[in-house]
């Protein structure tokens, strides 16, 4: 038996469309989106076992070269809780990142930016949250970088996360940024969030408790998931 | 003054952007040497329980463009209609896979077992389906929906049901084009949308 996911406040997420953001013009949907209930399709989802990782999965100063040597850049340390509404630990589930290196460039066939690829980055990693929910990911603070949409926008430094939960419909898909960095505030992506607490919580505070001296800086990036709805009375099947 | 709720609040999303693959197939984006291979390659093992079918089609744009850099996940249930991790689901079913638009022609196949008809909570049984989530460059929150199939009995399915403009419905019914293949596209956004799932 699974349990209701609590109903997806779509206020406290993106516009879809929005102006300022271009391509988010012919790639959202017009008519309304079927609202109901979710199902087990929803409430079910892929699990994955901390023993597919590797020992560098989560080190991406190091993975991309197998710990032959490390990529340029600040060397930070990123970590966090992945929690659901509820308040709940999200324990063993997925989270990967991916990113630009320190100088705003990404290993990628489509990516043309004149900013030097370092031939000992990569640009992700993966890990699974322990059983409190809690992750941590070593590498280099990514630099920002110009983008095709108005004639000088650029992304604020940022790094993309992926996290499963336990359920299909807890499915997520974000950017963290760094705490200070003026580009947040001129970037129209972050801008399709309005709801201005919601663009603070995409926002990794500097951890210095957390950091460590002559190696490391740490921010600190908690993530809430969609959460369910138990409830003692609903286990039945409709009018039972 | 009242208790204060101690509910929190869902981190919001943000586009997955143009570079999703270098984080969910890395091997798709020309990173190499990472993992051992890339997550989510196929949602059966050898062995799996039931017709082995593909399911092939284009995500569209608004200006009717077949998306080139569009990133998708299927999660469905197993011949027997029983997801994975549940009691007695076919352990050669994983259900879930990861698959890209082409680069060059913005086609994608998805290659599976087609899923039985699932039981829900409340004891309605849905038409076999796969769920669908679709993220990319431009889409500011994943896109959610399923497949259908034409060659199945849909009628009583709650979902289908509730669709009120009824033209809409073959919006989320995969067409047989042979033996085991089907055409699914996905339209974004104008004429012949695709119903998209809020739930
Ligand atoms: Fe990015």
């Amino acid at each position: 038996m699974t349990d209701p996911l609590m109903p997806r406040r779509r206020e406290v997420h993106p516009d879809p469309y929005w102006p300022d953001y271009k391509t988010s013009l012919t790639r959202s949907p017009n008519l309304p989106l079927l609202s109901m209930e979710s199902t087990v399709s929803e409430e079910t989802g892929p699990r994955f076992g901390h023993n597919m990782l590797g020992k560098l999965d989560n080190n991406l100063i190091l993975n991309y070269t197998q710990g032959a040597a490390p990529a340029v850049g600040e060397r930070i340390r990123v970590h966090g809780r992945v929690l659901d509404e509820a308040g709940r630990p999200v324990p063993h589930t997925l989270v990967e990142i991916w990113q630009a290196n320190a100088g705003g460039r990404y290993r990628h066939i489509k990516d043309t930016y004149f900013a030097p690829l370092d031939p000992n980055f990569g640009g992700c990693g993966r890990t699974i949250t322990d059983e409190t929910g809690y992750y941590e990911f070593m590498t280099i603070r990514p630099g920002a970088y110009p983008w095709p949409n108005r004639a000088n926008d650029w992304r604020p430094m940022h790094i993309h996360f992926s996290i499963f939960g336990h359920a299909f419909g807890q499915r997520l898909i974000s950017q963290m940024y760094f705490e200070g960095d003026p580009l947040i505030d001129r970037c129209p992506i972050v801008a399709t969030v309005r709801d201005r607490s919601q663009v603070d919580r995409l926002v990794a505070p500097l951890d210095m408790q957390n950091s460590r001296g002559m190696d490391y800086l740490a921010y600190k990036f908690d993530i809430v998931l969609r959460g369910s709805r138990q409830t003692m009375f609903e286990n039945k099947p409709e009018g039972m | 003054m009242v208790q204060r709720l101690d509910t929190l609040v869902e981190t919001p999303s943000q586009t997955a952007g143009p570079y999703v693959h270098i984080g969910c197939i890395p091997t798709f984006a020309g990173v190499e040497g990472i993992y051992p291979e890339d997550l989510g390659l196929s949602p059966i093992q050898e062995g799996a329980k039931g017709e082995v079918i593909t399911i092939t089609g284009s995500i569209y744009d608004g200006t009717g463009w077949a998306m080139r850099d569009a990133m998708v996940e299927s999660w469905q249930a197993d011949a027997a209609g029983i997801y994975p991790g549940q009691e007695g689901a076919d352990p050669k079913v994983t259900g879930w896979c990861r698959f890209a638009a082409d680069k060059d022609s913005g086609e994608f196949t998805l290659r599976t077992v087609k899923p039985g008809a699932v039981t829900n909570r409340d004891g309605k049984v849905m038409a076999p389906h796969i769920s669908l989530w679709i993220v990319a460059r431009g889409i500011n929150i994943g896109l959610s929906t399923r497949i259908y199939f034409e060659d199945e009995d849909n009628s009583a399915d709650p979902i289908l049901a509730r669709i009120e403009q009824r033209p809409r419905v073959h919006t989320l019914i995969a067409k047989k084009e042979g033996a085991g293949a089907y055409r699914f596209d996905i339209r974004l956004q104008g004429e012949g949308e695709t119903v998209f799932l809020d739930l």
